[in-house]
């Protein structure tokens, strides 16, 4: 599999979008590598502060949260997980587009993964919006009653609601970001820049996209499956 | 270790452009590395401003010069100053963007525009906290506990926080181009165990900045999202617990104490090797060690906690593992002395500066292993024993080291040399001053003056007026180097390659270096500290 | 360079694999199985988390640094988790 890249050192040196302070672009290649992971294991951290407060106040609050839980829509996260994992997958099929220099078919995924994101989007505005008509927002116009639940249950069920907006937000901010930046990675596609020896970027991105992704294998469980028995 | 480094005549990085254009938008580790200085020298006139204002309140046991209210905020400015925006990106910042590269024989960081990006966050950053301050400030102390900073505070909490969120952006870049240069961009023959110790003490930073900053950021994002939005995470009302924001916070902020101070060995390190003219004394224990404080400083933030509600449990083992951080601390203070033992010393100003480190730093550490046990931090938790602790970490350590690094590679940082004697004059000030300003604080901690309190009994002005006196002298110390640093640049003597006769790949460059570093790229072929080899060279 | 060019057919395989795993776990949540639901439904997620490190990511074709970031990220985290539930659950605060 190593024989897709050029590996002519005269090629290599005169490569346009080899950097000025590396030796090559194997180099330069391992060290965008190398720093997206690094990138990401400060998201792992900054998601670990949230997913640690869930985990206390669920063992705190443990039947407040499977009330709460089982208000959320299990139609709709289901299918936006699996909205998601598919986009996983055509970012997946980006990179691999890249790696093998099919330029059509990098836009296509690319394109694909936006849309899919931005569905993704969708389904949660939906969600959120019936938050706010149910009041089911935390703040002074919290409220929890039948047919939901028991109105006992308040406090645990608004600190659930405060977790729950606070990593979905979080999450979709991620999202949003992702979305951003893949749309304007569309342009150097576009112009075929990307290719079997220049495909760096297309690969970093797809990294941070494929955690999003595990972020929400998480969140999904935690939010909406653990009253349903 | 052998470098083809010729002085390039009249081509440096300094020279090379002179608009303002040239240096904003710069992507050279060099001259971001004097931006950050430039930046960071003004928040520590402003930090040290807000504690000389605390330091004259309490010259006097009544609370007379300003309302409490005013008090609160002058401390807790003081203290979000001088860590976040002093402590924090000082010797990495400055010393460490400018020599990690060098002293890896790259020709720059292994992300340019990130580390440009990230003097920018840092401005931003601290645009957005001086304001906050400007329209008022916050009264909640650095550590913004809450349900006070979420509930009660009547200060510009939220504005301060998005400053800081922003900061640590800043602070995450540098500390991940640090790791990916130390990496990937390593000169040919420059194993791990060739590497300066300064190289060393700026990986362990960077690991313990990437883990805990983010942490401190979610949790300040909490904080902000609860008092804004009223979205409840930490608020008992909802059954939330206010100890799990103390439990996160210090998770990123104990840690953050080895951001600071981690760097600071690393530059004594050098310093002492260079003024013994020996390797350091068991080279790979004092390698090792700074990557043990980076990974047992993670273990230990639970002492922070031991009268807050924490279970005594969980006290015992935060209690049992602090003390553990000694360990490593005193490998490193046991082996510069050892390098000290029938070397060659030369006290020049940077050494002092060393030699001010290892005195005041032994002292701060030995009394956090007091701190740790628990039966004694609640006799003296929350009182100016404890402030005078970390301050002989904090200043005594990393600001020592961060002036000792400054003087050490100011010559090849400018290419000129400053006075001596003013030099040593303000490194001796900055001991006395020292001294005299905090160790009249253990004291008035052990006799039970508490922390953040603008009045006190009658009886402890005496060590009160000592440690504002002590604080004027150091306020001298510090300013010095200001003056004499600006005039050497016009006035001082030229500089040669080496003025010190130290051994590394910097010094192996011009002063100040080419913009590139190296005229050729350096091939690295022996150890680290190979005194013998550069006296056999050097004739 | 050297790089490892995964198979079109392996991410599908890998996609697969996701979904049903996604449907094993709602399956799951329906019956009681009393406190182990939660440790099952966290069993799954590192599982199809795994799948996606390994694959979707590269990790099983990179070196060992990448491998050594990923699990040290991590285990920084349940050092986190570990050291702060260690508190909780010595005070009796989980109930």
């Amino acid at each position: 599999m190593a024989d897709l890249a050029h590996s002519g050192g005269v090629h290599e040196a005169h490569h346009p979008k080899l950097q000025h302070h590396f030796e090559d672009l194997d180099q330069q290649r391992e060290a965008s590598t190398l720093g997206m992971w690094l990138f990401l294991v400060t998201e792992i951290m900054f998601f670990g502060g949230l997913f640690c407060a869930y985990l206390i106040y669920r063992g705190a609050s443990f039947d407040a949260f499977a009330e709460a839980s089982r208000s959320l829509d299990l139609y709709l996260g289901g299918f936006n997980t699996a909205v998601l994992i598919g986009s996983s997958l055509t970012m997946a099929l980006a990179v691999w587009a890249a790696q093998v220099s099919k330029r059509k078919a990098l836009i296509v995924f690319m394109i694909l993964t936006i849309v899919l994101g931005a569905v993704f989007l969708g389904v949660k505005v939906i969600e959120y919006s019936g938050k706010f008509a149910h009041h089911h927002v935390p703040g002074d116009s919290f409220e929890w009653a039948p047919p939901y639940g028991d109105p006992a249950n308040e406090a645990g069920t608004e600190m659930f609601f405060s977790l729950y907006f606070a990593m979905t937000g979080l999450h979709a901010a991620h999202m949003i970001i992702g979305m951003g930046f893949l749309a304007y990675l569309l342009i150097p596609a576009w112009q075929g820049k990307f290719n079997a020896d220049w495909y760096n970027p297309v690969e970093c991105f797809g990294l941070y996209w494929h955690f999003v992704d595990i972020v929400w294998i998480f969140l999904f469980p935690l939010l909406y499956l653990i009253g349903r028995h | 270790m052998t470098t083809h480094a010729a002085a390039a005549p009249g081509s440096n990085y300094l020279t090379n452009g002179f608009s303002l254009k040239s240096w904003l938008l710069t992507k050279d580790h060099k001259r971001i590395a004097i931006l950050y200085m430039i930046s960071i020298t003004v928040f520590f006139v402003l930090g040290g401003l807000f504690a000389f204002v605390v330091r004259l309140e309490l010259l006097t046991p009544a609370g007379d010069l300003m309302e409490a209210d005013t008090y609160n905020r002058m401390f807790t400015m003081h203290g979000v100053v001088m860590i976040f925006f002093f402590l924090i990106p000082s010797i990495p910042a400055v010393l460490g963007n400018f020599l990690v590269p060098i002293m890896i024989g790259a020709k720059d960081l292994a992300f340019p525009k990130i580390n440009l990006a990230s003097w920018y966050l840092y401005n931003i950053a601290g645009v957005i906290t001086l304001a906050a301050i400007a329209m008022g400030g916050v009264d909640t102390g650095w550590t913004f506990y809450t349900p006070f900073s979420t509930t009660y505070a009547n200060g510009y909490v939220v504005l301060t926080v998005v400053g800081l969120f922003i900061n640590g952006f800043s602070s995450i870049f540098t500390g991940l181009n640090f790791i990916v240069s130390i990496h990937r961009m390593r000169a040919p023959g420059l194993t791990w165990f060739r590497l300066p110790l300064f190289i060393w003490g700026h990986y362990a930073t960077s690991l313990v900045i990437m883990l805990g900053t983010p942490v401190i950021a979610i949790t300040l994002a909490l904080l902000a999202a609860e008092r804004a939005l009223h979205l409840g995470i930490f608020d008992p009302a909802l059954g939330g617990d206010p100890i799990l924001f103390q439990h996160l916070f210090w998770f990123y902020s104990h840690p953050a104490v080895y951001i600071m101070i981690l760097p600071s060995m690393g530059v004594i390190s050098e310093i002492i090797s260079a003024f013994t003219r020996k390797k350091i004394f068991g080279y790979h224990f004092v390698a090792f060690a700074s990557i043990a404080i980076a990974i047992l400083g993670f273990l230990v933030w639970g002492h922070h906690l031991f009268v807050s509600g924490q279970s005594i449990y969980a006290g015992l083992v935060f209690s049992v593992l602090s003390m553990l951080v000694g360990v490593p601390s005193a490998v490193k203070v046991f082996n510069w002395m050892a390098t000290l033992y029938q070397g060659s010393i030369s006290r020049q100003t940077p050494m002092l500066y060393a030699l001010g480190f290892i005195g005041l730093f032994t002292i701060g550490g030995l009394t956090g292993v007091m701190l740790a046990t628990i039966g004694l931090d609640v006799h003296v938790h929350d009182t100016y024993f404890v402030v005078a602790h970390f301050h002989y970490i904090m200043v005594g350590g990393a600001i020592m080291g961060y002036l000792g690094g400054i003087h050490f590679w100011w010559p090849k940082m400018t290419g000129r040399l400053y006075p001596n004697f003013w030099s040593k004059l303000s490194a001796g000030l900055v001991f006395v001053g020292f001294n005299l300003t905090f160790f009249p604080q253990f004291i008035l901690g052990y006799l039970g003056m508490p922390r953040r309190y603008w009045s006190y009994p009658d009886e402890m002005q005496v060590l009160n007026v000592l440690s504002t006196a002590g604080a004027t002298i150091l306020g001298v110390g510090y300013a010095m180097p200001l003056f004499y640093l600006l005039w050497s640049l016009k006035g001082g003597r030229v500089a040669d390659d080496n003025p010190w006769g130290a051994y590394g790949l910097e010094w192996e460059t011009s002063s100040p270096p080419p913009t590139e570093n190296f005229l050729h790229d350096p091939v690295v072929t022996g150890g680290p500290y190979d005194y013998a080899e550069l006296e056999r060279k050097r004739g | 360079m050297s790089h490892h060019v995964v198979s079109r057919k392996l991410y599908f395989g890998i996609f697969a694999a996701l979904m049903v795993l996604t449907v094993i776990t709602v399956a799951v949540a329906f019956v009681d199985l009393g406190r182990l639901n939660d440790v099952v439904m966290l069993a799954i997620a590192t599982l199809k988390a795994v799948l996606v490190i390994l694959y979707f990511m590269h990790v099983k074709y990179s070196g060992k640094l990448t491998a050594l970031t990923v699990v040290g990220g991590f285990m920084f985290f349940f050092i986190m988790i570990a050291m702060i539930m260690m508190d909780y659950i010595g005070r009796g605060f989980l109930g």
